[in-house]
């Protein structure tokens, strides 16, 4: 049974949006230059490529549905399982039963802490136990090195299969777009390929990124997490955007009172600071969610309803550098000739600012919105950090880190969790902050916007 | 210049006025009197009795924005929104929820606070101006490149992952320095180094990256052709012109954030164990306690608003074409 999540919606709605601006820019000689500005970069090109990868998991996992239970056959009705699950999950079903008792080192066949265990003899000794999932293929220990070298090779034999796949399917391409350096493509693609999928085929067997304390894979958890970085990242565009356009414009084309009043609000907002508002907003929210469990089907949509909720506060406590930006070129905009020649001719406020204003600031809000996305994903594990992130339930970068920072005072020291995290976050928020410098470039190498978003400046 | 001032200030009562009104929509309207009673009380003892007693002893037993029983003016100041939001403006805080005064615990927390966040400013704005200076001294070059690709990097990476590296590398590994924790005197030095290092590291990236461009815009202006074309050489180009021009939006950009220095950093004070206001807001939010977390957002935004018109006046002194009418 397919369960519609209120932020899978509007993902996919935002996909559908991209969709139809790409096919509008297409059509737009004038609106089709600046991207191809931007991807004559080859650093564009390759972070594209890396944030297709991580957009495509995020996706995947964006799809979510309750399995049916196993039932006898005489019973009429189908029952579904509470538990929502995603195509992703259902793609790593592997990964996500296999839970160990507690901690384990990637790759490992053995758990990290001791236990008591009985030998066969009947006595009992303290010592490190076979895990029961990673590695439990092996009949003896000693084929771990054999074993894991075979897979590896067996990935990496994948990895270049699809790769020359890639590669003269980008020859092609090249023929019809000529002037977008592909090697950029191809060698982004290598890279991830060369990492993602001996992990993947190493996966069918052991831990890759070891496991957390109670036990679940690291690398899944990761995989999982993507998803919520993005809808941090995309959602809280959707409420930022429109009452950045709308009251920067607002202000710089009405200016008097309108302008006196939208800048007083930005002016109280900005002044609280920036994790303070968000964590009072989030707790009141939280509190708020947790007194009605009644709106909520199940345990997926209350954490679901938590993350919109992020989102909309982080919306809603960020719009006031866009609306600031757009007032001032606003402003500027208004004063030129033709715009005087459109009131002199009598067009109608409204119009001018869909006709005229609008499609010239939007080189703007574009730029914003490339760059916003990074901070936002920085912004979501500090958040989570101070406890005011999502749900506990949902898997998020900022949880993972949250959950295992202790583990670095522990002897030997936990690392994975925390190393695959960060190592997840560094490749999506640094290709991520590769694009929008191109994408600035592109559109206005002019626009200065110094500065992230408030949360993460604290 | 003073009328300006004074306008500014009188402007700044609206404005913390809203402030204040925001924070009470967000803490008792959404969440009534009654809500934070059970939630301060625990699930175990609430009772009517017990719920009406906590009210009554925090002053929360009147109504919420007008008081329609009483005479008067007693109708606007005799409502919880009066008795604990506009008392703020006269520096009058209260009590938290373990009933200690939130006023004397600002004063004392304000040292280490202070004690961190002023290092981190200083010592990270000289190391940033200076990485910036080399990159545009050098610029076009594959120092400038790698520079330029050193800060993308430096930027993506997560704050907390300085902090968690840090911590590690320098005080688990190598023990330099204790983990965390604070004392006062001479001690604090052992106790801040690893702070203010990681403080100054994790801004690097973007603070460099940006000043780099006002270099090289700067760069770009007519006065350095003529300075070129009159045959300084490129260093004194740099540092006798460009530098003293281009230090001018830096020094004016970084005025804004002066003032909130006294705010503390939530993230490092409340890693490294810091008693700073920092750390204090974060055990408030934790805790639920609203009477502090109020009087931190009023400070907070009183600092903000004084850094706005710290700017204001700063651009009048370095650059005389501006005049503040």
């Amino acid at each position: 049974m397919p369960v519609l999540l209120a932020t899978d919606v509007l993902v996919w709605l935002l996909v559908a949006a991209a969709a139809a601006y790409g096919l509008h820019c297409r059509r737009h000689e004038h609106l089709a230059a600046p991207w191809a500005r931007v991807f004559r970069s080859p650093a564009a090109i390759a972070s594209t490529v890396v944030l297709a990868f991580y957009f495509g998991a995020g996706l995947l996992d964006s799809l979510h549905f309750r399995p049916q239970l196993p039932q006898k056959p005489d019973a009429g009705q189908k029952v579904y399982s509470v538990e929502v699950l995603s195509v992703l999950d259902w793609t790593l079903a592997h990964l996500r039963g296999r839970t160990e008792k507690t901690y384990s080192a990637p790759l490992a066949i053995r758990s990290f802490a001791r236990e008591q265990v009985e030998l066969p003899g009947g006595k009992i000794a303290r010592e490190f136990p076979r895990l029961q999932f990673g590695g439990a293929h092996l009949a003896k220990e000693g084929h771990w090195a054999s074993d894991v070298g075979w897979r590896v090779f067996k990935g990496l034999g994948f990895a270049a299969a699809i790769l020359l796949a890639a590669a003269i399917g980008m020859r092609i391409l090249r023929v019809r777009w000529p002037e977008v350096p592909w090697n950029a493509a191809v060698w982004a693609l290598g890279g991830l390929l060369v990492l993602l999928v001996p992990a993947l085929v190493l996966s069918g067997g052991y831990h890759v990124l070891g496991t957390d304390k109670v036990g679940n894979d690291v690398f899944y958890q990761a995989l999982k997490s993507i998803r919520t970085s993005l809808v941090i990242g995309t959602v809280t565009t959707l409420v930022l955007l429109p009452l950045g356009i709308a009251l920067g414009i607002m202000a710089g084309y009405f200016r008097g009172w309108v302008d006196d009043v939208i800048q007083y609000l930005y002016t109280t907002l900005n002044s609280i600071p920036g994790v303070l508002l968000i964590a009072a907003s989030v707790l009141m929210m939280q509190v708020v969610i947790d007194r009605h469990p009644e709106w909520f089907a199940t345990a997926a949509h209350r954490a679901d309803a938590k993350l919109l909720v992020l989102c909309a506060i982080l919306g809603l406590t960020s719009w006031t550098g866009l609306a600031r930006l757009l007032r001032g070129e606003t402003l500027k905009l208004s004063e030129l000739e033709y715009i005087q020649a459109a009131h002199a001719l009598g067009v109608r406020g409204s119009r001018v600012i869909s006709r005229h204003i609008l499609p010239n600031v939007a080189h703007i809000v574009i730029i914003a919105m490339v760059m916003d996305f990074s901070g936002l994903v920085l912004a979501e594990a500090v958040l989570s950090y101070v406890g005011v992130g999502v749900d506990p339930s949902t898997s998020s970068f900022g949880t993972m880190i949250n959950s295992a920072r202790m583990e670095m005072s522990r002897e030997p020291v936990v690392w994975w969790a925390l190393a695959t995290a960060f190592g997840f976050m560094f490749v999506l928020v640094l290709a991520a902050n590769l694009l929008a410098d191109a994408v600035r470039d592109g559109f206005d190498p002019r626009v200065r916007m110094a500065g992230t978003p408030k949360a993460v400046a604290a | 210049m003073f009328a300006y001032i004074v306008r500014r200030v009188l402007y700044a009562i609206p404005i913390l006025l809203g402030v204040n009104l925001l924070t009470f929509l967000l803490f008792f309207v959404v969440n009534t009197p009654e809500d934070m009673a059970r939630m301060q009380l625990g699930a175990k003892r609430v009772t009517p009795e017990a719920i009406e007693k906590w009210k009554a002893e925090r002053g929360y037993d009147r109504p919420l924005l007008w008081n329609a029983q009483a005479e008067g003016a007693g109708r606007a100041t005799q409502t919880v929104f009066f008795q604990k939001s506009v008392r703020l403006f006269a520096l009058d805080f209260g009590a938290s929820e373990d009933k200690r005064d939130i006023a004397a615990e600002i004063g004392e927390r304000m040292w280490p606070s202070l004690a961190l966040a002023v290092p981190v400013f200083l010592v990270g704005l000289a190391v940033c101006v200076s990485f910036a200076l080399l990159m545009a001294f050098f610029r076009a070059t594959y120092l400038d490149l790698w520079g330029v690709v050193l800060c993308v990097a430096m930027m993506s990476v997560s704050t907390l992952f300085y902090i968690i590296g840090g911590q590690y590398l320098l005080s688990k590994l190598w023990h330099l320095v204790p983990i965390s924790g604070y004392q006062g005197a001479t001690d604090a030095l052992r106790f801040l180094f690893l702070p203010v290092f990681i403080g100054v590291v994790a801004g690097i990236g973007a603070s460099s990256r940006w000043y780099r461009t006002l270099f090289l815009e700067e760069m770009g202006r007519d006065y350095v052709r003529t300075a070129r074309a009159k045959g300084l050489a490129e260093r004194a180009v740099l540092f006798g012109h460009v530098l003293q021009n281009a230090l001018i939006p830096i020094l004016t950009g970084v005025v804004a954030v002066i003032p909130l220095l006294f705010m503390g950093s939530l993230l490092s004070e409340s890693f490294f164990g810091i008693p700073g206001l920092g750390s204090y807001t974060i055990d408030a939010i934790q805790a639920q306690d609203f009477a502090v977390v109020r009087a931190m957002v009023f400070i907070g935004s009183v600092f903000y608003i004084l850094g706005l018109i710290l700017t204001d006046i700063s651009y009048t002194l370095v650059d005389p074409r501006i005049r503040l009418q």
